[in-house]
């Protein structure tokens, strides 16, 4: 049995500390992993409460990213709770093989602390690697800050496991921001934390030799397209059970996470809409603008990146007047993907609020409250001349000049 | 809302004085940040420790601030770093230094004027002293306490001594000595 772990009420946790702590709770049998900045601390402080014996599991060591996914594939079609992390490049080398654990519908817990994609080469928080993961048929939730990584790492076990969903699932953090901020969390024992999350309860388990079974199949055009699309209506259809987990959550800890977050929405006529620490940021310029100028300014955030949840983006936002949608991943000549979605779903409302596309943060750029002010500002000013006014595209906090494409048809 | 700015070399403990202070502060039920600019800097290379303190949960995860207090622990680089960057009025500056007040201010002209809110002491010549190596980050805690009158001394050790608690009884002492020599030495 495993040691006993000495917690207090109140902790001062940065991000991956809480998210090693979740990992310690939800007794994980197996992390396979290849640690990367700024995800490290993870799998190494997973690593030393399975040697000092606050864990009855296993650390598999191994030889890369690559690796690391397939050895937790492995231990999860055995039949194992089973998690890890990686960040930036990590995550790109392991991009093959999370479609392999989506498609075998595995529930592994995968703790992405997000980081730029070189190169240039650059340890620091944007949101590349999670945008790399967007089509691979995981879930995608994301925390705001350290508690949050905690919180949500102890959801992703339950909602994942669940045998109506059988998802592999990403909890993503801020590079740094988050991973090595340090802030108050509050934790929940190790009963209240584990019954919260249960056995874990294997489904087609490899270990059980009585009822042999095959993972990863070859499939061809014969039953390819029926495997994918059951698998697309299973993360769709996990939409409400996320939904149960948060509410199952809540009532334990009075902490309500919604996939998606909105603050000072009931009465705002600009919003900012943002993923991860910059959701906080915006959130303090918000209120400061409503205090000091009188703008109705809302933040919009999006906990639940996959599956898109596309109609409550369209409730929280479809009576705004302009919204600035934030993307923190280099859009290689495109509009931001982010963006793409939100205004996708902002098109099929009748009020069609105006939409603009900030790209910002590459590479751990800092982003100010100042900085969310001014583009509150902005999108206010959309607003009064009932167009954009501006660039539609537009890089924000960028050295030099100018930067910004596309102009509105409309007005 | 308090800021504070450490500015250190890579090695002399900022990081974890900043999160040690950050663990006291919350046991008085405050809400707390630390973290720290370094990416991937090697010991010795200039770096930045960040905190703030709050009654309400921090919501700001900017690394921008205006600073209430900043806090140099190595001495060179009060010289050589911008440690006046982004101050306020009222900033107040703890340099850690073996020149005089006055010696100090003298060269760094960015500090003349602000006699009144900058604040001496020896945080290399103490931890050497106390824990037999040069460990300024200790020291600093104990003058920081001193001058925020956040809190009182004994409070202070009792907790801090908590946050050591991994370490051998020899070092905590040790370390008790340095903040408490520091807490009375800065002036």
């Amino acid at each position: 049995m495993a040691e006993k772990y000495d917690l207090q009420d109140r902790e001062v946790w940065d991000g991956n500390f809480a998210a090693s702590q979740a990992l310690r709770q939800a007794q994980v049998d197996v992390v396979a992993a290849y640690p990367i900045t700024p995800s490290t601390p993870i799998v190494e402080n997973y690593g030393s409460y399975v040697a000092n014996g606050y864990i009855d599991g296993e650390f598999v060591m191994v030889e890369s990213e690559h690796a690391a996914m397939s050895g937790c594939i492995g231990a999860s079609a055995a039949g194992g709770r089973v998690s890890t992390a990686t960040s930036s490049q990590g995550f790109a080398l392991m991009a093959e093989v999370l479609y392999q654990a989506s498609g075998m519908r595995l529930p592994i817990v995968l703790n992405v602390v997000n980081r730029a994609l070189a190169s240039p080469l650059n340890v620091r928080g944007d949101h590349a690697d999670m945008y790399l993961g967007r089509d691979s048929g995981w879930i995608q939730v994301g925390a705001f800050n350290a508690q949050e990584a905690y919180d949500l790492a102890l959801c992703a076990f339950k909602i994942g496991e669940n045998h109506d969903v059988r998802l592999p699932v990403m909890v993503h953090q801020d590079g740094f921001i988050t991973s090595h901020t340090a802030q108050n969390v509050y934790p929940l024992t190790d009963e209240i934390a584990y019954n919260f999350i249960g056995d874990f309860k294997a489904v087609d388990d490899m270990l059980d030799f009585s009822r042999p079974v095959t993972y990863g199949a070859q499939t061809e055009e014969d039953w390819h397209f029926e495997h994918k699309a059951k698998q697309h209506k299973a993360l769709m259809d996990s939409r409400p059970i996320i939904d149960e987990v948060f509410s199952e959550f809540e009532k334990l800890t009075g902490r309500k996470y919604n996939r998606v977050e909105s603050y000072n929405m009931e009465d705002a006529d600009v919003a900012i809409v943002a993923l991860g620490t910059t959701v906080e940021t915006a959130r303090v310029a918000a209120e400061q603008l409503r205090k000091d100028e009188g703008i109705k300014a809302g933040v919009v955030a999006i906990r639940c990146f996959r599956p898109f949840p596309f109609d409550e983006v369209r409730n929280a936002l479809e009576n705004t007047k302009c919204v600035a949608v934030t993307d923190r991943s280099s859009p290689g000549g495109a509009m931001g993907a982010f963006y793409n979605e939100v205004s996708a779903a902002l098109y099929t409302t009748a009020n069609r609020p105006l939409v603009t596309n900030f790209i910002y943060g590459l590479g751990g750029r800092d982003f100010s409250i100042e900085e969310a002010k001014r583009i509150f500002t902005e999108q206010q000013a959309h607003a009064d001349a009932g167009h954009i006014t501006t660039d539609i595209q537009q890089f924000s906090g960028l050295r030099g000049p100018h930067l910004g494409f596309f102009q509105t048809k409309r007005g | 809302m308090v800021e504070i700015r450490w500015h250190s070399r890579a090695g002399q403990g900022a990081v974890s004085g900043a999160k040690g202070l950050g663990d006291v502060v919350a046991t008085t039920g405050k809400e707390v940040q630390a973290f720290a600019l370094y990416g991937s800097a090697k010991r010795g290379a200039a770096l930045r420790a960040y905190n703030r303190i709050s009654d309400e949960q921090i919501f700001n995860h900017a690394k921008f601030m205006h600073p209430d207090f900043v806090l140099v622990i190595d001495p060179a680089l009060a010289f050589s770093d911008s440690i006046t960057e982004n101050e306020k009025d009222e900033t107040k500056y703890i340099i850690t230094t073996h020149l005089s007040k006055e010696e100090l201010i003298a060269g760094i002209p960015e500090l003349q004027g602000k006699e009144d809110r900058v604040f001496t002491l020896d945080c290399v010549q103490i931890s050497l002293d106390t824990i037999g190596r040069s460990m300024p980050n200790s020291p600093m805690l104990g003058a920081f306490v001193k001058m925020s009158g956040m809190f009182e001394l004994d409070y202070f050790l009792e907790n801090m001594k908590r946050v050591l608690s991994k370490f051998p009884q020899k070092i905590i002492d040790a370390n008790m000595d340095a903040i408490t020599r520091a807490y009375n030495e800065v002036k």
